[in-house]
């Protein structure tokens, strides 16, 4: 008997409408528990606007999102210790050192042994030096390692993470790819990922979902979209799909 | 219950406890500010009182009303600008994303906002009343639990409107601000601090007498001045505090979620 596994984050025509806008206009998909998924699409596609309503920041104007079974944001104590998330728009308190301000989340994860986990993330992350530096001195770089660190204490089931190298050198940001590969390899979390950098979402995602105008305009592999779009990388693909030359390409071809 | 938030996890309290101690031992020119204000306020009140009372009758009998007005009037104030200034740490850090994303419950984060509250005035106030007792012989503390019952009610007052003022942050994001550092002026002339509720025009005492630090106040000139302990006006500020109380949680439960509903909960510094 095919036994399928209940999905980690389930979103059913999703609609969020402000005063003067709709950011997300009906959206649905299911993403299997372990997978990694890249969320794409250009500013103001209605990416951010998703996550935030997956975290239960943001209350749908219609449709629902459940996360790992509970219902977003109504039943969000359910799980909210089974998630995290990871953002260059969400700061940690800049006056309080690296170690300080891992501490006090760790606490309110209820983070087991909180001394050991934040030395092997900071490991890890190569954190070390500046566990006892205020937040605010350190450079963009770290400032984003220091994040990720506070988005993996408790082990989360499921990561949400928006843009989570914007800002960092190559270099940088491929350790921290490598970083997430590894979670994903050792626990089987399920990862959400919005980013603009589409090597990342090539090299991370089994997954992608392209988001336009809050709708999601594709959702396939990685390789069936380039394949659909007859195109050799996924910033292409991107492209395609942002200037409306899928249509064209139809038409045409 | 856990679906409502209502699950309390005091590890959680002392998580945000933790927070804020570190950054008020963050920095040392902060912690000279629990202080200062209140310092000046009382010299200055303290020596008034006594330029007055050397040439009033009325004001030699009732030695030390201005000092011990001004010293609850700093518990009513610095209560509420001391919970109110916590909560605005994260606006300005832009971290509620990150709190609002952990499972910290409101009731939690609240009770941690008056923790700070009462741990900021302690700071501020206890060094200010031996001020008082070293420069005017005006002891506060030998009012005993007549103190406690002002205290009891001004800071559940200050909490009351720290939890409102919270709210209004939460839904209108730094726009909101200027009320936390304003809101309780409001009550510094209605609350008739320094001078009796009959003094107000008739109208207005009505208004006064809705005000749980009202009482509080003419508790105070009541017990310095004729010596009683009004306890029916700690009762009666009790049971308004209560009142007050509740419907600030209220409030702010539903400024937060019209926050979530409006999207500004991501956004909370702009």
């Amino acid at each position: 008997m095919d036994v399928t596994p209940a999905p980690a984050i389930a979103v059913d025509n999703l609609v969020k409408r402000y005063k003067t806008a709709t950011a997300v206009d009906g959206i649905s998909f299911q993403l299997a528990p372990g997978t990694v998924t890249g969320l794409l699409g250009g500013n103001g596609a209605g990416k951010t606007t998703t996550i935030a309503m997956i975290m239960g920041l943001v209350s749908p104007t219609a449709g629902t999102v459940a996360v790992l079974g509970a219902e977003m944001p109504r039943q969000r104590y359910r799980v909210l210790h089974r998630m995290n998330f990871e953002s260059p728009y969400v700061n940690m308190p800049m006056r309080l050192t690296v170690r300080q301000n891992l501490s006090v989340f760790a606490q309110l994860y209820a983070v087991a042994d909180e001394a050991a986990r934040i030395a092997r993330l900071a490991a890890d992350l190569d954190l070390t030096e500046f566990l006892d530096r205020p937040a605010g001195k350190l450079s963009a770089g770290q400032k984003t390692r220091v994040s990720l660190a506070k988005s993996l204490l408790n082990k989360p089931d499921v990561l949400l993470l928006d843009e989570p190298t914007a800002s960092l050198d190559p270099d940088t940001a491929d350790w921290v790819r490598t970083h997430l590969e590894r979670y994903r390899a050792e626990t089987g979390a399920t990862i959400l990922l919005a980013s603009h950098n589409m090597n990342e979402v090539e090299r991370l995602c089994e997954r992608v979902i392209i988001m336009k105008k809050g709708r999601v305009e594709d959702d396939d592999t990685p390789a069936r979209l380039l394949a659909r779009y007859s195109r050799e990388t996924l910033e292409e693909v991107f492209l395609d799909v942002a200037r409306g030359r899928d249509r064209q390409r139809e038409v045409t071809g | 219950m856990n679906d409502a938030g209502l699950e309390f996890s005091l590890n959680r309290v002392a998580a945000m406890v933790r927070r804020y101690w570190y950054l008020l031992i963050s920095s040392w020119p902060r912690l000279l500010d629990l202080v200062y204000w209140p310092a000046v306020q009382m010299l200055m009140w303290g020596f008034l009182q006594t330029y007055v009372s050397s040439n009033s009758g009325y004001f030699a009998n009732a030695a030390g009303v201005f000092i011990g007005a001004v010293l609850l009037w700093d518990i009513l104030f610095r209560g509420q600008l001391g919970f109110s200034i916590s909560f605005l740490e994260e606006m300005w850090a832009r971290n509620f994303g990150n709190l609002m994303m952990s499972p910290l419950r409101p009731a939690e984060f609240i009770s941690a906002l008056m923790i700070m509250s009462l741990v900021r005035l302690a700071i501020g106030m206890v060094p200010v009343t031996l001020l008082a007792i070293a420069f005017f012989g005006f002891n506060l503390w030998s009012m005993g639990l007549a103190l406690v019952a002002f205290f009891i009610n001004l800071i559940l007052t200050s909490w009351a409107i720290g939890i409102f003022v919270a709210g209004l942050l939460l839904r209108n994001g730094m726009g909101a601000e200027s009320m936390a550092w304003t809101i309780m002026f409001l009550f510094l002339p209605l609350t008739c601090v320094y001078y009796p509720v009959a003094v107000l025009p008739h109208w207005l005492q009505y208004v006064a007498w809705s005000l749980p630090p009202t009482y509080v106040f003419e508790g105070m000139r009541a017990l310095l001045i004729d010596h009683v302990f009004r306890f029916d006006l700690m009762l009666e500020a009790f049971a308004f505090n209560v009142v007050l109380f509740a419907g600030a949680v209220f409030a702010f439960l539903k400024l937060l979620d019209s926050a979530r509903t409006q999207g500004s909960l991501l956004q909370g510094a702009d």
